[in-house]
């Protein structure tokens, strides 16, 4: 291994969004981490002021292509909560399913097309299902399944248009609902048979001392309600978010990140904080599985994230299932109605990836006053770099294409959605015994 | 004979439209049968170089990177499809292109030197030829295979350019701007959703954009005199689609008008 070279990776791929990561080593050791998110900013919280309240879940939903529903389910609880109305408990049980919906739909997409490929050697999920059909296309058969229970209840699986303020435009037919049950009792099958795939793969040892934070719920897993707990003892109100978390603008990029308060330091959302903070709550079969697939919980290894992710497959498909069984009769009112008036509220939900957060304010006319929105990947990506420094020292002996291969398998555990955070990833590393001058090379695009 | 190259790229946009090749489950894996997915991000981590045989592009023009990007991408693209709002429209976030972008970026980020991004957002069209365009917030993904496919045999893709209210009509919705007296977009909008929002007793806001020939100046009056109030109807224009350029000046009209008659009120 020459001791002085410089090698770079033109993009970060199977990742949502674009960015790009900066190593700098000087004498073998980590000197500098920097992830650049340079996907355009769009300033949602900006044009969101001066639109009405019924509009923000259709324009929030825009932010991601792949998690709009956790960003409607956000709103949607904010808003309720400054307008002071409560839709009422079968909202809140079908907003649940619809959530279950885009879990599967996320997760099944990240597990079988993104990440696996990581473990098995493959570039891309296509080039897995040349050697590894059936597996990819149990992944794409899940997949569709969390699609179609979003098609029925939402009306169409990307940017569903029957999400209000209040509830539902439409409350979803019974026998439309029932009709997904054989699906659903496939999709719970083929997601316990996907946690003991996923077990089986090797995993680096990387043991991190995260400070592991998402909802928690006294009665259920967390998807749409919780207070806001961590590992280090952390547990309050969602509406005191702000008081424990800031979020900082770092320069080359247009993604803020999060800190935690009061030591600005890094910490973890997703699904390994949640299945670790709320293993009692899982669905019984989750958990029968979760115990059995050889993992010790609490996991502090974010590798692991895909057997959490598998996990939470597994509790979202025995929701769902629970769900539609016990919607016998339709609501007889699936919109709550409201006067919009002058008011405040956040809410904090769990998108996929990890905890969402959104504040809102109305003003005297009724519309949006202010807006503002905290996305999990903004909130991991200080955690990623700190993550990624901790990796490094054992990886920088390995050439070129195999230290870069393992950095963004690192990367992909977080399962990023950098269009979120507003934002592909291409790294560069420096290697240089002397102290280096740090330059950031602009993505080649295209 | 080797595979025909596809290019999946992205702009300013949220990934939905991209995705939604990988939403078309059962036919993902045959399309990587019939045609070589040769860059596509998102997807996959090979990237084989250009020339591509059709180059999908996503999202808006909004940095002078992109601007110089696009035009380095139409070289290496025989067909170039612009797919969705933001690519054929400007999307979402064209809503910047009414305000002050310096507002805009004080209003977000703490540090606004940091950022760097032009004042406007605009479609792929406005910078280079493109040869098709392929509508919706997100697109309709059997229409994208349907696109792919054509492409494979040498013809045009078949996509309706009649509006919502044709879908709407197919799917026996009962019509919620004549019985409810809900101001829809459907009669100005071009079909592809399959007038899913009148079916969820809702309006139509437009996702697709404008059809041919929308006569925006009749549709406008007719919810005026209705009652819809003109700052309702110039929101229910400026959407994902609002900078469209039938839909751009329609409620550019009703802004200048309402201003007009309140200076004369």
């Amino acid at each position: 291994m020459p001791a002085n070279r410089k090698f770079e990776v033109k993009a970060l791929s199977r990742v949502e969004g674009e960015g790009a990561l900066y190593v700098k080593l000087e004498g073998g050791q980590v000197d500098w981490v920097e992830l650049n998110i340079y996907e355009p900013p769009r300033f949602f919280e900006a044009f969101l002021r001066g639109r009405k309240v019924r509009e923000v879940p259709d324009i929030t939903a825009r932010i991601c292509g792949i998690c709009p529903v956790a960003y409607q389910m956000s709103s949607c609880h904010a808003l309720e909560k400054a307008l002071g109305i409560d839709p009422g408990p079968e909202i809140r049980r079908l907003r649940r399913l619809l959530y279950c919906g885009e879990w599967i739909e996320s997760h099944a997409l990240h597990i079988y097309l993104l990440h696996a490929p990581d473990f098995l050697g493959y570039e891309s999920g296509i080039s897995l299902a040349a050697d590894h059909r059936d597996a990819v296309e149990k992944g794409l058969r899940l997949k569709k399944i969390g699609n179609e229970l979003l098609t029925v209840l939402g009306g169409r699986a990307i940017h569903p248009i029957n999400v209000a303020v209040g509830g539902f435009h439409r409350a979803p037919s019974r026998s439309a609902l029932k009709a997904l049950l054989p699906d659903l009792e496939w999709a719970l099958q083929a997601s316990i048979e996907t946690l003991q795939w996923v077990s089986a793969f090797d995993f680096p040892d990387h043991q991190v001392d995260y400070e592991m934070v998402c909802l928690r719920h006294p009665h259920e897993f967390p998807m749409n309600e919780g207070r806001i707990v961590s590992d280090r003892g952390l547990d309050v109100p969602v509406d005191e978010y702000e008081g424990h978390f800031q979020e900082r603008h770092v320069p080359q990029s247009t993604a803020l990140h999060s800190v935690r308060m009061p030591g600005m330091t890094s910490y973890l959302v997703g699904p390994l904080p949640r299945v670790n903070l709320c293993f009692d709550q899982l669905s019984p079969t989750a958990k029968r599985q979760a115990e059995a697939c050889g993992v010790e919980w609490p996991c502090r290894n974010n590798f692991k994230s895909i057997i959490a992710r598998a996990i939470e497959l597994i509790d979202a498909c025995e929701e769902a299932i629970a769900i539609i069984k016990e919607y016998n009769t339709e609501p007889s009112s699936s919109l709550a109605s409201y006067i919009p008036r002058a008011g405040q509220g956040c809410h904090a939900t769990e998108a996929p990836r990890g905890l969402l957060y959104h504040r809102y304010r109305i003003g005297d006319d009724g519309l949006i006053a202010e807006a503002k929105i905290v996305p999990p990947t903004s909130q991991n990506l200080g955690q990623i770099e700190d993550d990624l420094r901790a990796y490094l020292p054992g990886i920088v002996n390995l050439d070129d294409a195999e230290a870069t291969r393992r950095c963004e398998h690192l990367i992909r555990n977080y399962d990023p959605c950098i269009s979120c955070a507003t934002h592909f990833l291409r790294l560069t590393i420096d290697r240089n015994p002397e102290p280096a001058v740090c330059t950031i090379n602009p993505m080649q695009r295209g | 004979m080797p595979k025909p190259k596809l290019a999946v790229f992205k702009f300013s946009s949220c990934d939905g439209c991209q995705l939604s090749l990988l939403d078309a489950e059962d036919e993902l894996l045959a399309v990587a049968d019939a045609v070589e997915i040769a860059y596509f991000l998102e997807a996959r981590t090979q990237q084989i170089a250009g020339p591509y045989d059709v180059g999908l592009v996503e999202g808006s023009i909004t940095t002078a990177h992109d601007v110089a990007r696009i035009k380095m991408i139409r070289r290496q693209c025989r067909f170039l499809v612009a797919i969705g709002a933001c690519a054929t429209s400007g999307g979402i976030q064209a809503l910047k292109n009414w305000g002050n972008v310096q507002e805009f970026v004080r209003a977000v980020y703490a540090t606004p030197d940091y950022i760097n991004t032009l004042a406007t957002s605009t479609p792929i069209a406005d910078h280079v030829l493109v040869d098709f365009e392929l509508r919706g917030c997100p697109i309709n993904k059997m229409q994208l295979v349907e696109l792919i496919a054509a492409f494979l045999i040498g013809r045009r893709p078949w996509v309706p350019r009649h509006s919502v209210c044709v879908e709407c009509k197919r799917r026996r919705a009962v019509c919620i701007a004549v019985a409810q007296g809900i101001p829809c977009l459907g009669p100005v909008t071009q079909a592809g959703c399959g007038a899913i929002c009148p079916s969820f007793h809702r309006e139509c806001f437009g996702c697709y954009g404008p059809k041919e020939q929308a006569n925006l100046v009749s549709l406008a009056g007719f919810y005026g005199d209705h009652g819809t109030a003109p700052r309702d109807l110039v929101q229910l224009l400026r959407n994902f689609n609002g900078y469209a350029p039938e839909f751009r000046e329609a409620s550019n009209a009703i802004e200048r008008e309402d201003l007009s008659a309140g200076t004369a009120g």
